[in-house]
């Protein structure tokens, strides 16, 4: 045949309208840009304006119209029929729903609100449902930070006033050497793509440390195949050679942290270890001009690292002195450490130098004039252009607070938080302790809780126990085994409601987690949980009530069913009260907006709570004549005010002379004004204001003019934690409030103020012999959680999950590709398909997060290999560790924050022949929903 | 058999960075919902939800393992990851083209695109036998052959931003991985990065030319190697072994600040 070309329009109508809202896919909240043909969704693509994603868009974000379309989305409220677990339900409708929801709430609200459980999974409006669980009056409210990654919160905002992702980031604009601990893929996952990208177009460097090489470790210039759990190990023994070899800021120390700070050295004091205080209860220094003590932020002085005070017969010495004494000590030595980790000596020292040079050695200034909170000018500021990220890694260890806390002191040594180069906090953050509140447990019969649920302890007088020293709350956050639990501990919920322990509730109530399956350790266990009955023939959880807009498994396990909208037909803000969508450079927050109306009876969560909370009477949902105050979320966004002047969004409030960003009286079309603007406010920080920001006057003046703060709220960076060194006294036998004894030595060990590195909790439960293998899931970039398995288009991408084993492990025990493994902790075993990865730490397997599923859930059809070949890794954790004969029942978290220790596991495996499936085998549900259709040939045009 | 041109007035293709792809499939699922919305027939899936999905795809990324051999300085050196887009390659002598029995496989002259007239097109599928990278899908509803169009249908729309006017995998990209441009130029942006990244063909000892590029990895674990020692060595000299003269130490390194 000759050559020949069509015409081809070149120029097609790509779609009769665009519009701007926010994705929903994983938790990142880019900018999406959706194209709508005839009234339905066509297509998706990035917001080119958007802060978060500047344009681009990740694999989920792409397939949200397959999301929205999902075959498993619920169609109307339900009520079980069959057991639990069933499957068997009946469609009711909403006024049927609501009223069954306040039959059941409203007499536990006006006798014992505590029981009422409410607890929220992936929950994007946590200023919202907290604030309604706290108009109910019940303790017992928290979102899953706590089983996702508390630690790595709790230990910035502890040790520095802000954390990774939402609270921080690199900067991008000037790092030269970027290092990443154990961070799942779908987090922060379109900036950190963009950002790698970015730096490596310049010829900036990434070192990757994480247990298996792939995703951003893959692309790293240098990868750390760390064994897990030894992370901070790894990262003292950093900190021990660049003390030894002073390259540290010592200029950045003296100014901008506590190690100046003069420690109470009187062994015999109830104060010991605390800081000393001046009259005011300022932290006190010495100032190297005078020699003299002086409050900490004193006008002119300039804090001494190397001086000590001595009064009354006692040596008082600065915070800098112990870190000399903890991180000099040999036992951090990198010959020390390096087998544990799984590294060499000189690996662990080729990486300090590199830290070093690039920090010190690549340094540069920015000719920006700024004033700092001492009062004194400087006429530049200086980069250290290495910077820090870190996620659940290293946070979801029982070792994870304090490794974080290691890792942020390794951040501040160099130099490298809030200078240009390093790591930039986001608004609102910049936020000391002082600036959060502290947790709130006190409810009363028909009245609201006395303040917020959740907060940052500084003592053992702001936990959240009663009278008689037994925990408030039913998950045990606040209390003595876990005093720093920020997020709550919702993976505890369903164990300590099902054992009475500390207390029995009578309705849970969940959105948006699927606790029946992949939320849950002991996915066996908790599903046996929720279907058990007592002696009296009732469910020992008598009632459990659940908002999803798909058919997950959690469904199936539920008494009460309301159904959601998918993200394209809801309003949301993404607010700064909660987790905005801030840049280093800029406040942000953003809108969710019905792009479409759904076509089925469902309604956005946060409406039908609205009308609920107006059926129960709470305060905050009714008018003064008793009406609903909310018509619906639209509503409450839109004119609910935290305190005057301060709502959800910031963007177009009524000020005194006309339209404002920030402070300001609500505003009727204030949501058209966000649609028009693409879905979103930015409010840009100026340049003097820029970094520096916990120091620097400017920026919190203009923290303080936006809405942020009430007065500026300048501070230092907690190397050393008084708040920790508080719950040690106790545990020593100091003040009033006293921890129960089998807890003291647990206490004292793990609540050091200055970072540790301890062996994982479960090495002291588990023979390491018998189970010398580390297990870990990761959160492929494709998926979030268990809802891509929904999506015809992700799964055909990651529809299957083998165990993967390293070199060694796979040759050892004679395997082939296909072949299966029994694998086994102390807890449980499964049965499993296995495949070999060479890059991987040679003690360590691991396979895809939250792939496997339960026969029925999602509208899969029978076969579908999530529910015959695909696997949880939970059948093996147990929210509790074994028992070590004490008698005592010891949680599976970490000591101090009580975050999910997910990454502990240890394991053994041993070759099977291949079964028919993948062991445990589940139960199927019966699917509300049917299932898919038989093909896709989808257009929406023509 | 159908001919190829003479030659095209453009060699339009894209470049793909090896050492920032990330292997996120941002790029696979942009092009199957742009694609399945535009040019020709949607791209189709079957048992979407049941045992064994199976769709067309015009962009697939695949992963491979390299395990570099032991040297003196590094007994068992890292293994490492690469991610490997891989969808049509544009070639310049692209046998998938004179391979077709209808003409509905064509290059074209003015950017050298390669494209299916799917009304021409009777689903023999010899052209994606004759492709040596397995780059051309049968779409098992419709019964016509897909491949990558370059995004035929943004690169000149005039109902696009001229911005957005770039394949939907290049604009989606979050790693900025995949650059496109036109490679008859010497000076455009991809013909730069080609040369200055060593950018290389895929398979060339097949002959078909390929127009796309990709970049290689930059080397790996430079860190790990013990030559590393000599050159960072003083960078890690010792000021103090033990808190006291660590502490004295401070004491000189502040009078400097």
């Amino acid at each position: 045949m000759p050559h020949k070309q069509p015409d081809l329009d070149l120029s097609p109508h790509v779609s009769d309208e665009v519009r701007k809202t926010t994705c929903y896919m994983c938790a990142c909240r880019c900018g999406i840009d959706v194209h709508m043909k005839g009234g339905k969704v066509a297509y998706i693509e990035g917001n080119r304006d958007h802060p978060v994603n500047k344009g681009v868009l990740c694999a989920k974000g792409s397939a949200g119209i397959m999301q929205h379309n999902s075959p498993a989305r619920l169609r109307a409220p339900l009520r079980r029929v069959g057991p639990r677990g069933s499957g068997e339900f009946e469609e009711i409708s909403w006024d049927e729903a609501l009223s069954l929801a306040t039959d059941w709430l409203a007499p536990l609200r006006e006798t014992a609100p505590e029981k009422l459980a409410f607890f929220t999974g992936r929950d994007q409006s946590q200023s919202f449902t907290s604030y309604w669980a706290q108009n109910f009056g019940t303790p017992n409210y928290a979102a899953h930070g706590g089983f996702c990654s508390v630690n790595m919160a709790a230990a910035g905002i502890y040790t520095m006033g802000g954390a990774f992702w939402e609270f921080g980031t690199p900067d991008w604009e000037y790092t030269k050497l970027f290092m990443l601990f154990g961070v799942a893929e779908d987090h922060d996952s379109n900036p950190i793509k963009m950002g790698i990208g970015k730096i490596k177009a310049r010829g900036a460097r990434v070192i990757g440390v994480n247990p298996i090489r792939s995703g951003y470790n893959a692309v790293a210039d240098d990868w750390v195949g760390i064994t897990p759990g030894t992370d901070g190990l790894f990262i003292l023994a950093l900190v021990h050679e660049l003390m030894k070899a002073g390259r540290i800021d010592v200029d950045y120390l003296s100014r901008y942290t506590n190690a100046p700070v003069l420690v109470n050295g009187d062994a015999k004091s109830p104060d010991h270890g605390l800081f000393l205080r001046d009259a005011d209860g300022k932290a006190l220094v010495i100032d190297r001009g005078t020699g003299k003590l002086a409050a900490f932020d004193t006008p002119g002085i300039r804090p001494d690292l190397h001086a000590t005070h001595r009064a009354a017969g006692v040596t008082h010495r600065p915070v800098m002195h112990l870190m000399a004494e903890r991180y000099l000590d040999p036992q951090y030595a990198p010959e020390a450490v390096a087998e544990r980790c799984g590294l060499t000596p000189q690996k662990i020292r080729n990486i300090a130098a590199e830290l070093a040079r690039v920090a010190f050695d690549e340094a540069f200034t920015l000719d920006r004039k700024w004033t700092d909170f001492r009062g004194e000018t400087h006429q530049t500021m200086t980069g250290r252009p290495v910077s820090f990220h870190a996620m659940r890694g290293i946070s979801a260890h029982s070792n994870g607070f304090q490794t974080c806390r290691a890792l942020h002191v390794l951040q501040i040594i160099l130099g490298t938080v809030e200078v240009p180069g390093g790591m930039r906090f986001k608004p609102p953050y910049p936020k000391p302790v002082s600036a959060h509140p502290r947790p709130h447990s006190n409810c009363a019969p028909g009245k609201p809780l006395d303040g917020p649920h959740l907060g940052y302890v500084t003592g053992p007088d702001d936990l959240c126990l009663k009278v008689d020293g037994s925990p408030a709350r039913i998950d045990k956050a606040f209390t003595w085994e876990n005093p720093l639990s920020a997020h709550g501990l919702m993976h505890m919920v369903i164990s300590n409601a099902h054992a009475g322990d500390p207390y029995k509730i009578d309705t849970l109530f969940l959105y948006m987690a699927n606790m029946s399956w992949n939320s849950s350790m002991n996915t066996g266990g908790v599903t046996k949980m929720l279907t058990d009955k007592g002696e009296d023939g009732e469910y020992v959880i008598p009632r459990i009530i659940y908002s999803d807009a798909y058919s997950s498994e959690m469904v199936a396990y539920a008494d009460l069913i309301l159904p959601d909208t998918t993200y394209l037909e809801r309003y949301d803000c993404i607010s700064l009260l909660d987790r905005p969508i801030s840049e280093p450079n800029a406040a942000a927050d953003a809108i969710r907006w019905p792009v479409v109306e759904p076509d089925r009876d469902v309604r956005s969560f946060q409406s039908a709570m609205c009308e609920l909370g107006a059926r129960l009477n709470l305060p905050g949902f009714v008018t003064e004549d008793g009406g609903q105050k909310y018509a619906d979320y639209a509503d409450y966004i839109t004119n609910h005010q935290r305190k005057p002047g301060i709502g959800p969004l910031a963007g177009w409030r009524m000020g005194e002379n006309g339209l404002t960003h920030g402070r300001g009286a609500p505003n009727e079309a204030q949501l058209d004004s966000y649609i028009k603007n693409g879905g979103f406010c930015t409010q840009h920080i100026p340049e003097d204001a820029q970094y520096y920001k916990p120091w620097n006057m400017a920026y919190q003046d203009w923290a303080v003019g936006i809405g942020i703060f009430d007065s500026p709220h300048p501070y230092i960076f907690d190397l050393y934690s008084e708040p920790l060194r508080r719950f040690q006294l106790a545990a020593e036998g100091h003040g009033s409030r006293q921890p129960p004894d089998h807890l003291r030595e647990q206490i004292k060990a793990t609540m050091d103020p200055l970072p540790i590195w301890y062996a994982a909790l479960e090495d002291g439960h588990v023979d390491s012999a018998e189970y010398p293998i580390h297990a870990l899931t990761q959160r492929p970039m494709a998926m979030y959680h268990s809802w891509g398995s929904q999506n015809a288009w992700l799964r055909q991408i990651h529809g299957y999950n083998p165990l993967y084993l390293p070199t060694k492990l796979f040759q050892q025990h004679g395997f082939t590709d296909g072949d299966w493994a029994r694998v086994t902790s102390a807890h449980g075993e499964i049965t499993v398909p296995v495949a070999h990865m060479a890059a991987l730490n040679e003690h360590t397997v691991w396979t895809w997060n939250a792939i496997g599923k339960q026969k029925g859930a999602w509208a899969l059809k029978d076969g579908a290999p999530e529910t015959t070949k695909g696997f949880l890794l939970n059948h093996l954790i147990h929210e509790l560790l074994p028992p070590r004969g004490d008698g005592l029942r010891w949680a599976n978290s970490d000591p101090v924050t009580g975050q999910a220790a997910w990454f502990d596991l240890r394991v053994k495996i041993e070759k099977v022949r291949a079964p028919d499936e993948a062991h445990p085998v589940m139960p199927k549900i019966k699917s509300p929903v049917g299932t898919g259709p038989d093909k896709l040939a989808w257009k929406v045009g023509k | 058999m159908t001919a190829l041109p003479a030659s095209t007035q453009r060699k339009l293709g894209l470049v793909i960075d090896l050492d920032t792809c990330v292997g996120c499939h941002a790029c696979v699922i942009s092009c199957k919902g742009w694609n399945t919305e535009n040019y020709g027939a949607p791209l189709s899936d079957q048992e979407p939800y049941g045992k064994d999905p199976s769709g067309t795809f015009l962009n697939r990324v695949h992963s491979y393992e390299v395990q570099p051999l032991a040297t003196s300085d590094a007994v068992q050196p890292a293994a490492q990851l690469v991610h490997f887009p891989k969808s049509c390659l544009h070639c310049e002598d692209a046998p998938c083209v004179t391979v077709c029995p209808t003409g509905a496989s064509y290059k074209r002259v003015e950017d050298g695109i390669v494209l299916v007239n799917e009304a021409d097109c009777i689903g023999c599928g010899l052209c994606a036998w004759a492709c040596p990278y397995g780059a051309r899908e049968m779409d098992a509803e419709e019964g016509v052959m897909k491949k990558c169009t370059l995004c035929v249908d943004r690169i000149y729309n005039e109902n696009l931003p001229e911005v957005d006017r770039v394949p939907v995998c290049v604009r989606t990209c979050p790693a900025g991985a995949r650059h496109f441009g036109d490679f008859a130029d010497p000076d455009s942006h991809v013909s730069k990065l080609t040369a200055e990244r060593g950018g290389f063909d895929l398979m060339p000892e097949q002959g078909t030319k390929p127009v796309n590029k990709y970049l290689p990895p930059r080397a790996r674990d430079q860190l790990d190697e013990a030559p590393q020692i000599d050159i960072l060595a003083p960078f890690l000299d010792t000021v103090a072994e033990e808190p006291t003269g660590f502490v004295a130490w401070l004491d000189r390194a502040l009078s400097k600040v």
